[in-house]
This record gives C-alpha cells, sequence and structure tokens, in this order.
C-alpha cells in the first residue's frame, strides 16, 4: 500500500519539485553571476509555452522515440519508488536513455548526431559508478531491494563514502552540468548547438523537458538512499544531504569549463575505479565482520 | 535410445555424401533433407528424453569396438593435419598433433586398465547443447545452400569446393553432437579435435594468403588446447583410472589429481572459447565464408569450450582454476568490448562481441556458483541465436549491398528493410533491457557480488558499459534517416527462412524467458548442484514481465498519438544552409556539399593494434602463474 | 491560452552587419541588463525559438540562410529587426550587394533603430516583441482548437507578417 502512495506521489509531484529546482537553479545560477535571473516559475513557463507552439520534426520518429524515452523513465521513477531491485532501475533508465540516443541519431542532423555520440559517450562514462552504487547498495545491506534498504539500521553511506564520491561525480554528466555537459547543455548556444536536442521543437522539447525534471528527482533520491535509514531524522538528513550535493553541482556548473571527450572519460572512469573500486575491495574484505 | 547414435553418424554420412555429388542440385536437395533429419533427429531425442522424466541418462558401457574405430579416425585426423603441415610447411604445429594422438594411442592400447564407465551421457546441459546445434545448425546449413551459391556468384577469383564445404559442415555437426553427448574423456577428445580440425579447413576454404595464415593460427591455438586435454587425460588415467566427465566432476575436490586435470581441461576450454590470449583465432577465422563463422565461430564451435567449462564449473568453484578461469573470462570480456569500439567492419564487430561474450560466459563458468551458471546457460542461448542471425544477416547484407562496414549501414532499416530489421532484432536481442544479455549481466554481477570476486565484479561493470556503446552506435547508424533509395535485396529465399525463424526465436526467447528459466534452466541447475536454486525472485518475474510489456507496448502507443497530433518536417538546422534534402549544406562557394557523419571509433585510444598485445601479455602472465601453481600444488 | 509571453526564446542571425548591434544583442544577457529576467534565453536554434533578432542589410549570399532559419522556426513566430542596417539598409543600402533591411527577406514585425541598437532599446523591441508574441500564440491557439488545417494556418501567418509599426 505504501509502495502504490509512493508511486502515485512521485508520478505527480515529480515534475514539481523537478521544475522548481531547474527554477531555483537558474535563479542562484544568475546570482552567483551577478544577474537578477528569470522567476522561480520560468522552467514551467517554458514548458507551457513549448506545449502551445507547432510541433515541427526533422524525422516523424523522433516523436516515437521521445514519447518511448519519456515512459520509460518514468517508469524507472515509478519502479525505484515502488520499493524493488535499484539494478533493474538503473538497466531501464539505460535502456530509456538509449532511447534519447536514437531519438537524437535518427534524424541525421549534423549537431544532433553529434549531440547523440557524446551523449552514447557521456553514458559509457558514466555507467561503471552507477552499477558500482548498486553493487554497493548490495555489499551494504545484502539486497537489491530499495524497500529493505531504507529499513536498513544503518545509513549506506556508512560503508559507501566512496561510491557516494563516485555517484556524485557522475551526477555532474547526468544532470548535464559544466564541465561534462557534452552532449546537451542548459546554457545558451554551444558549439553543437544544442546537441542532442537540438532537432527537438515544441512538444517534444517540452516532454524531454519534463523527462529531464522526473529523472533529475529520480536521480538525486537514489543519492538520498545512501543516507536514508530506519530512523526517520534521516529522512531530513538525505534532503538536506540531496540539496547540499545539488547546490554543489550549480557551484561546479558556474565555475567550470566544457573539457574535451577523452578527458571526460579518463577522469570519470579513474575517479569512478579508484573511489568506487577501493571501497569495493574494503567492503569485499570486511564483509563478514560488518554483516 | 537409438537415436544418439543416429544424431552423431548420420552428419557424418551425409558429409561422404556431399563430397561425392558433385551436382549443385542434387547436393542442395540432400542438404535441405538432412538438415531437416538432424533436426528431427534432435526433436526425436528431446521428446524420448522428456517421456523419460527429464532424467539424466547414461548408455553404453562396452564399446571396445567403437573404440578402436575412434583411435582409427584419431590417427586418420594426425595423418591429414600432419600432411597438411608440412605442405604448407608449418613443421612445428604437427608435433602438436603427433603427441597428443599418439599418446592417446598407447593409453588406449597398452594403458592400465580403467574403471568401466558409461560413454554417452544425456542430461538437461547436454540436450541444451543439442538443441543449439541442431536447431541452428540444420538452420545455417538451409542459409548455406543459398548463400554459397550467391558467394561464388561473386567471387569468381575462389575455386568453387562447395562440396568440401558441405562435407564440413555436416562433419562438424556429427562431431558437435558427439562431443556434447559423450561423457569418455576418449570421445570427447576426439570429438574435439575434429571440430578444430573442421574449423581449421573451413578457414582455409578460399586459399587465399590470409586465409592459410589464419587457418594454421587457429590450429595451433586449438590444438594447443588439445594437446593439453590430452595430456589431462593421460594423467588421469595414469593416477586415477577413471575417465568419466561427470565422475571426475562430482569428485573433483577431493583429489589432487584431478584439481590439475581438471586445470588442463579448464585451459582447453579457454583456448577453444578464444579467450585472451587466443582471442587472435577468432579474429582471423572472420575470413572463412559467413556461414562458417556463424556456425563454428560464433553460435556452436566456441560454445564447445563454454560447455567444458560449465561441465566443471561445479569442480572449480573456489578454487584457483576457478579463480584463473574468471579472471581470464572477465578480463577478456572488458578488453575485447574495448577493442570492439574501435572497429568499423561489420564482422570483426560480431567476431569482437562474440569473444567478449564468450568472456563473460567464461567468468561466469568460472565463479561457478548456480547463479552464475543461470546467467552464464542463459547468455549462451540468447548468444547463440542473436550472433546466428546477426552473422547471416551480415552476410546477406554484404551480397546486396557489397560492403560489411559498419558505416555503410548508414539508414539500413529504409535501404534493405527486412535485413535492416532483423538486424536490429539481434543487436537489440543482444544487449538491451529487459532482454537477454543485460538480465543474465545483471544476475552475474549479483552472483560475483555473493562470490566476493571483486576484480570480476569491476570488469563486468566497465565491461557492460563499454558493451553499450559499440552496439548502440551500430544501431545509430541502422536507425539513422537517408535520402538514398533501397537497395535490392536480393537474399534468397533459404536465406530467408533461416533469419526469419531466427528472429522469431529471439523476440520468443525475450518474452518467454522467465518461463523457460523455470522449467528448464532452474531444474538443471539443481541437476548439477544437486540444489533447488531460484534465482529471480517471483516478483522480479512479475516486473520483467511489466517491462517487457512497457517496451513493446510504448512504440505503439506513441505510434498512435504521433497519428493524431499535426506534425510538420522541416530540414534540419545545418545553420541555414541545408540544401533541403539533410544530405547536403551549401558550402563557400555556393556548390552543395555532401555531408558525411560517421560513427566515433577511437582507433588511437581503443584499437586492436594498441590493446591486443598488452593484453594478451597479461592473460597469457595470469594463465601461466595460476597454472604453475596449480600444478606445483598437485604435485608436489 | 496559455500566457506564452513569460518564455520568449530567442534566436539571433548576423545578415551581414557590421557586428556593432551583434555585441549588443549579446550585451543584453550580461548581468548589466540581464534579459533573462524576462524569461528570454538565447537558444541558437530556430526549432526551439519565438523571435528572429536579425542584424545588419542582409547581403545576397545570406538571403536564402535567412529564408531558411525563419522557416524552421515553430510558428507563432516574431521578427525583429535589431539596428539601422537591419531596418533599413543603413549605411550600406546602396551597396551592390546588399538588399537593404530584412523585412526583404522576410516578414519584419518589430524594427529597432539605432546604429549600433543600444541594449536598453533591444530589450524594449523584445519585450514588444513578447507583447506580439502572446497575441499570435492566442491567435493560434483558436486556430488550431477551431481546426484549421496546416495549409490555412501558413497562409494565416503570412498575412500576420505585416508591419505592426516601429518603436
Amino acid at each position: 500500500m505504501t509502495s502504490v502512495i509512493s508511486v502515485i506521489c512521485f508520478l505527480v509531484l515529480a515534475p514539481f519539485v523537478g521544475g522548481l529546482l531547474e527554477g531555483l537553479e537558474r535563479k542562484i545560477s544568475a546570482r552567483m553571476q551577478g544577474r537578477v535571473g528569470p522567476p522561480v516559475l520560468q522552467p514551467f513557463y517554458d514548458v507551457r509555452k513549448l506545449m502551445n507552439k507547432q510541433t515541427i520534426v526533422v524525422n516523424k520518429a523522433q516523436t516515437l522515440l521521445i514519447v518511448t524515452f519519456f515512459i520509460l523513465q518514468i517508469f524507472t521513477g515509478c519502479l525505484f519508488y515502488a520499493g524493488s531491485d535499484i539494478m533493474l532501475c538503473f538497466f531501464l533508465l539505460s535502456t530509456g536513455a538509449t532511447f534519447l540516443v536514437f531519438a537524437g541519431s535518427v534524424t541525421y542532423s549534423p549537431s544532433s548526431t553529434l549531440g547523440a555520440n557524446r551523449e552514447l559517450l557521456q553514458m559509457m562514462a558514466y555507467e561503471p559508478a552507477v552499477l558500482l552504487a548498486c553493487v554497493g547498495f548490495y555489499l551494504a545491506n545484502k539486497t537489491f531491494n530499495v524497500s529493505e534498504i531504507i529499513g536498513a539500521h544503518n545509513s549506506s553511506i556508512l560503508y559507501l563514502p566512496g561510491f557516494f564520491i563516485a555517484y556524485v561525480f557522475i551526477l555532474t554528466i547526468k544532470m548535464r552540468k559544466s564541465p561534462f555537459d557534452l552532449s546537451t547543455s542548459h546554457h545558451a548556444h554551444q558549439e553543437v548547438v544544442k546537441g542532442i536536442t537540438t532537432e527537438l521543437g515544441s512538444r517534444n522539447l517540452a516532454l524531454y523537458q519534463i523527462t529531464e525534471w522526473y529523472e533529475n528527482v529520480f536521480l538525486l533520491s537514489v543519492l538520498g538512499l545512501f543516507i536514508v535509514n530506519s530512523n526517520p531524522i534521516s529522512y531530513v538528513v538525505a534532503v538536506v544531504v540531496v540539496l547540499a550535493v545539488w547546490f554543489l553541482e550549480i557551484l561546479i556548473d558556474n565555475t567550470s569549463a566544457r573539457v574535451k571527450w577523452y578527458v571526460l572519460l579518463r577522469v570519470t572512469w579513474i575517479v569512478t575505479s579508484l573511489a568506487a573500486g577501493i571501497n569495493l575491495l574494503i567492503l569485499m574484505i570486511t564483509r563478514r565482520k560488518l554483516l | 535410445m537409438l537415436v544418439v547414435p543416429f544424431l552423431i553418424c548420420f552428419p557424418f554420412l551425409v558429409s561422404i555424401l556431399m563430397f561425392c555429388i558433385r551436382v549443385n542440385k542434387v547436393r542442395n536437395a540432400i542438404a535441405y533433407i538432412s538438415a531437416l533429419v538432424i533436426m528431427g533427429g534432435v526433436a526425436v531425442l528431446v521428446i524420448q528424453w522428456i517421456m523419460g522424466g527429464q532424467k539424466p541418462i547414461a548408455l553404453y558401457y562396452d564399446t571396445h569396438i567403437v573404440d578402436m574405430i575412434m583411435l582409427g579416425a584419431e590417427l586418420l585426423l594426425m595423418v591429414i593435419v600432419t600432411i597438411l603441415c608440412f605442405k604448407y610447411k608449418r613443421y612445428w604445429i604437427s608435433l602438436l598433433t603427433i603427441v597428443p594422438t599418439l599418446m592417446l594411442a598407447w593409453l588406449e592400447l597398452f594403458g592400465p586398465e580403467t574403471e568401466r564407465i558409461n560413454h554417452i551421457y544425456i542430461d538437461h546441459l547436454a540436450i541444451l547443447m543439442c538443441i543449439i546445434v541442431g536447431l541452428i545448425g540444420g538452420l545455417i546449413i538451409i542459409y548455406a545452400v543459398g548463400y554459397m551459391h550467391g558467394y561464388h556468384h561473386h567471387h569468381l577469383e575462389f575455386q568453387d569446393r562447395r562440396y568440401y564445404f558441405f562435407m564440413l559442415l555436416f562433419l562438424f555437426l556429427g562431431a558437435m553432437f558427439g562431443f556434447v553427448l559423450s561423457s569418455s574423456l576418449n570421445w570427447i577428445d576426439l570429438f574435439w579435435e575434429m571440430t578444430s580440425v573442421c574449423s581449421f579447413l573451413l578457414i582455409g576454404y578460399t586459399k587465399t594468403d590470409e586465409a592459410i595464415e589464419n587457418s594454421f593460427r587457429a590450429l595451433w591455438m586449438n590444438l594447443l588446447g588439445g594437446t593439453a586435454l590430452a595430456v589431462g587425460i593421460v594423467y588421469l588415467s595414469l593416477t586415477y583410472g577413471n575417465l568419466n566427465l561427470q565422475t571426475i566432476v562430482s569428485r573433483g575436490p577431493y583429489y589432487n589429481s584431478i584439481t590439475l586435470c581438471i586445470a588442463l581441461f579448464a585451459f582447453a576450454a579457454l583456448t577453444k572459447a578464444a579467450q585472451l590470449p587466443f582471442s587472435k583465432w577468432l579474429m582471423g577465422a572472420m575470413v572463412a565464408p559467413t556461414p562458417s563463422s556463424a556456425l563454428l565461430h560464433s553460435a556452436t564451435m566456441v560454445k564447445a569450450g563454454i560447455y567444458i567449462l560449465f561441465r566443471l564449473s561445479p569442480a572449480m568453484s573456489g578454487t584457483t582454476t576457478g579463480m584463473m578461469v574468471a579472471f581470464v573470462g572477465g578480463f577478456t570480456f572488458l578488453a575485447a568490448s574495448l577493442m570492439a569500439i574501435a572497429q568499423s567492419d561489420g564482422k570483426k564487430v560480431l567476431a569482437l562481441s562474440t569473444v567478449s561474450n564468450l568472456g563473460l560466459m567464461t567468468a561466469c563458468a568460472g565463479v561457478g556458483q548456480a547463479e552464475t551458471l543461470w546467467a552464464g546457460v542463459f547468455l549462451m542461448i540468447f548468444h547463440a541465436i542473436s550472433k546466428s542471425l546477426l552473422f547471416q544477416d551480415i552476410g546477406a547484407t554484404e551480397n546486396a549491398m557489397h560492403s560489411r562496414d559498419v558505416e555503410d549501414m548508414h539508414g539500413l532499416i529504409y535501404r534493405l528493410p527486412r535485413l535492416g530489421q532483423f538486424m536490429f532484432i539481434g543487436i537489440v536481442g543482444m544487449f538491451l533491457a529487459p532482454f537477454g544479455m543485460l538480465i543474465s549481466k545483471w544476475s552475474a554481477l549479483r552472483a560475483s557480488v555473493d562470490e566476493g570476486n571483486i576484480i570480476l565484479v569491476v570488469f563486468i561493470c566497465f565491461g557492460s558499459a563499454t558493451t553499450l556503446f559499440y552496439w548502440t552506435k551500430w544501431l545509430n547508424k541502422l536507425i539513422s534517416s537517408t535520402e538514398e533509395g533501397p537497395i535490392k535485396d536480393i537474399t534468397k529465399r533459404n536465406e530467408m527462412i533461416s533469419l526469419t525463424i531466427h528472429a522469431g526465436l529471439m523476440v520468443a526467447l525475450c518474452i518467454l524467458f522467465p518461463l523457460l528459466s523455470k522449467i528448464y534452466v532452474e531444474p538443471l541447475l539443481s541437476e548439477m548442484f544437486g540444489t533447488a536454486v531460484s534465482v529471480l525472485p517471483q516478483s522480479l518475474l512479475y516486473v520483467l514481465v511489466i517491462i517487457i510489456m512497457v517496451v513493446f507496448l510504448v512504440p505503439l502507443i506513441a505510434y498512435r498519438y504521433m497519428k493524431r497530433i499535426r506534425t510538420n518536417e522541416k530540414p534540419s538546422y545545418m545553420h541555414g544552409v541545408n540544401e533541403g534534402d539533410n544530405r547536403s549544406f551549401t558550402d563557400s562557394f555556393g556548390k552543395p556539399k555532401e555531408l558525411v557523419l560517421s560513427n566515433w571509433y577511437f582507433k588511437n585510444y581503443f584499437g586492436q593494434r594498441k590493446l591486443m598485445f598488452p593484453c594478451s601479455m597479461i592473460a597469457a602472465a595470469v594463465i601461466m602463474v595460476m597454472l604453475s601453481v596449480i600444478v606445483g600444488g598437485a604435485l608436489l | 491560452m496559455g500566457k506564452v509571453k513569460k518564455s520568449p526564446w530567442v534566436i539571433h542571425y548576423d545578415g551581414a552587419s557590421c557586428n556593432g548591434c551583434d555585441i549588443e544583442v549579446l550585451a543584453c544577457l550580461t548581468p548589466v541588463y540581464d534579459a533573462e529576467r524576462f524569461g528570454v534565453v538565447n537558444t541558437g536554434d530556430p526549432m526551439q525559438a519565438d523571435i528572429l533578432l536579425l542584424t545588419g542589410g542582409i547581403n545576397a549570399q545570406c538571403e536564402p540562410v535567412v529564408k531558411q532559419i525563419y522557416d524552421q522556426m515553430p510558428r507563432p513566430k516574431v521578427v525583429v529587426a535589431v539596428g539601422t542596417c537591419a531596418c533599413t539598409g543603413g549605411v550600406f543600402k546602396d551597396a551592390y550587394n546588399i538588399l537593404g533591411g530584412a523585412d526583404k527577406v522576410v516578414p519584419v514585425d518589430i524594427y529597432v533603430p539605432g546604429c549600433a541598437a543600444r541594449p536598453q532599446s533591444i530589450i524594449d523591441g523584445i519585450v514588444q516583441a513578447v507583447e506580439l508574441f502572446q497575441k499570435r500564440s492566442d491567435i493560434h491557439d483558436q486556430r488550431v482548437k477551431q481546426g484549421v488545417s496546416e495549409a490555412e494556418l501558413a497562409a494565416a501567418s503570412k498575412e500576420a507578417g505585416k508591419k505592426e509599426g516601429e518603436n
């Protein structure tokens, strides 16, 4: 029953939370740059406008692929909030992301295809960290099930600091923040125009935008999963930590320049294998003592 | 169970017929009928086995005459290989066949008395292999009839020796049936050598310098494995006196001598399964005509190595051998998938991905837990069907558009709709969740965590990322829109039949795999490990079914939704200089210039030239060190 | 229907300008003027843009480019000519290669004079464009609701391309 309620809450609230976070982020970014910035509700205005515009596509299959992307990403979040297997969630997330890549490359437009290739590269870069995070949860709690992880006696982060670092690191890629916003960025004008979303306009772009909100809420929820335990106070701590990381991402976004692809791949893999790898090693060795 | 000797001998008889009949039409007809008969034979075997209550069946205890015939066959093989080695001036390779064969001959004629054993053993795993070999083998032969006709039509420079080609294919099928059904190590060794030689001869089919070079590389690597197998057998019969694979596996952990032999067999299996440092032979094998690539070098023969590893896995779990196998497998999985990124030749990508997936299966076997084996068996099933489908498809595509480069497959799904779609199904079935490979990978990951095999966990995590990369970029090419017109599809009907059945099987497998797990794979595991296992919790199964529904239904619903809304198609954004056809832009001279977008390959980072040597060295070093430890431990 | 005027996304094209106006256009987005207060985003992608800012007198070579970009923008859309050159051709009016103003190529709605146009006036132009954008959007929504066909919509948007007054 609780899982049904939380899934419904996710479905209804996630776009608002996601949109609000994006609005706040734009505001905070603007303040960091010494500007006033747009209203906090700006992302909602944008999406509402996009919904009302004439739909233009380069290839009709785009809409189909974006809708599939949309539904799969939402489904991922639902699975997570239903307390299902976390590894399954991430596999589904990458399946959904693959559909976005298809939507980018199906057009054969130069910017969009280049963006799709970069997106694929980013997926290759963050996938190991994500999978290792799942493995970490399994090691710490002996289960992949979210519903059981949140009921654990201790917070997972006590066992998984390295995995946490790796996950926060790839969150920069996943949330499309500079310096890792290769495939498409929230900033105006880049060298590949709008990257993977170049050929998405009006309704398709609105759909993409909403999907991104859902996705961000899901990703930040996973971050919170590192903190949450059976103690209700931990939820408050989790929210605080999530917001702190989110602020950190904005700070990184505003203070760094976009890197080249091989820097992205190399740095991400090195951080992943060092932070998560060493943590994994220690966990595996001391596992019997811990549990 | 007369069907067992029938399955082994019938292909041999057909192969003699193939060699004798030089009229194409007659030979083709016989090939069709024989393929159907073989499939029927497998069906009979399966039905008989199910009627018998799916219990393991042990057969043929006294086989003195057959043993002698087998010995004769083995000597004949040795003579053929030796002659060929001398003909092509690769003298030292002949040692790899002479030494083990003579050793085994000595053992057979003058060796110590061994325990009375059954020679044939039929259980879930053997039945599974029979189904794979029979079904896929049969379909590939049907495909090959059409393909080879086109092949010699295009490649006039090669001598038309189809009689020889089909002879080898059937010979191989017989050997493969013999291999998976035997439990006597002597028999296994003979059939093992036969498959190696078939592969060697098929690779050299075109007789070009490259083909000969590659075929001898395949030969020596496989024979090296065969030698290890023979040494293991001789040592076993001298020290232990029992040559039954099942017995050895069940008693494995308690005897030092058996531990050593299992290590040697595992080494042999690594060569056959083309694991690093022996992967190069499989890459070279791609010069052979496509049906042989599909049958031998992807769907079935390389699975022989995996099959042996699966058989040995209960005995390997937790031992040094298991660690060696798991490391080499996991390492190969990662290294080969990295190298696959840098390949644009479709067949080479398939070859590397085969090596990579075999690596994952090897790793699963090396960990040797029921869960990993569950993953391994599923990987094997999915891989057999999808690779066979992809190889045949790429062969047909090459015949139609005279290229098998992934870059040329731009918009293939619009230009060669049926082949493009089949290729799409094959690739999606290979890796995209919720389809097979990802689920298998997932349980492999879970089991290796349970087992505490940290290095394997890391390999799988990184390897699945790289796998995702090279498959998705291929898919991108397939679906990318194009203005070029359709290509004439010259795929023969028999090729199409085989492809369609494969694609249907692939889809059915994706949908029905929870069922398959319940009714077949779990009994298989409980038979092997003696305990009932349920890898996937029931609730998860339902979730998977829902996901599968979503993935299939969403595009359908989206399609309907798409029809209702009004969309305008506009040219893609090329900074305002799109010529209007999305294929070219106006250059600075005001002339249209064609736009060419290519996938990323990173040749300077992940190229085979860069990675193959160091990776081979690492794997070789690990194998040598581990083998020394095992041999030392057993002998001292 | 919706209040779309809160989210004007801009694409900016340099049609043979001396770059003076372009610098001013970008200056609008800097902290001093901060056009993002009004929700303005410089997208650089016609498919996502609502307002087309044109600078320069448009030469023969970039005529098809401007036309294509205009065509790729989804309806409803507004065109703003920024700077004297874009309004009339300016000092380059009689040059052999200059067509003499953005309205020779695409229907211009708002004219922002100045050489170079000052950020304040550009922002003023955008704000006026936003009002127009809202009006057009309402008409567009009404038409879509009535089930007007695509061809008629296209004709209607051409009709709307008449001059709406100068700044």
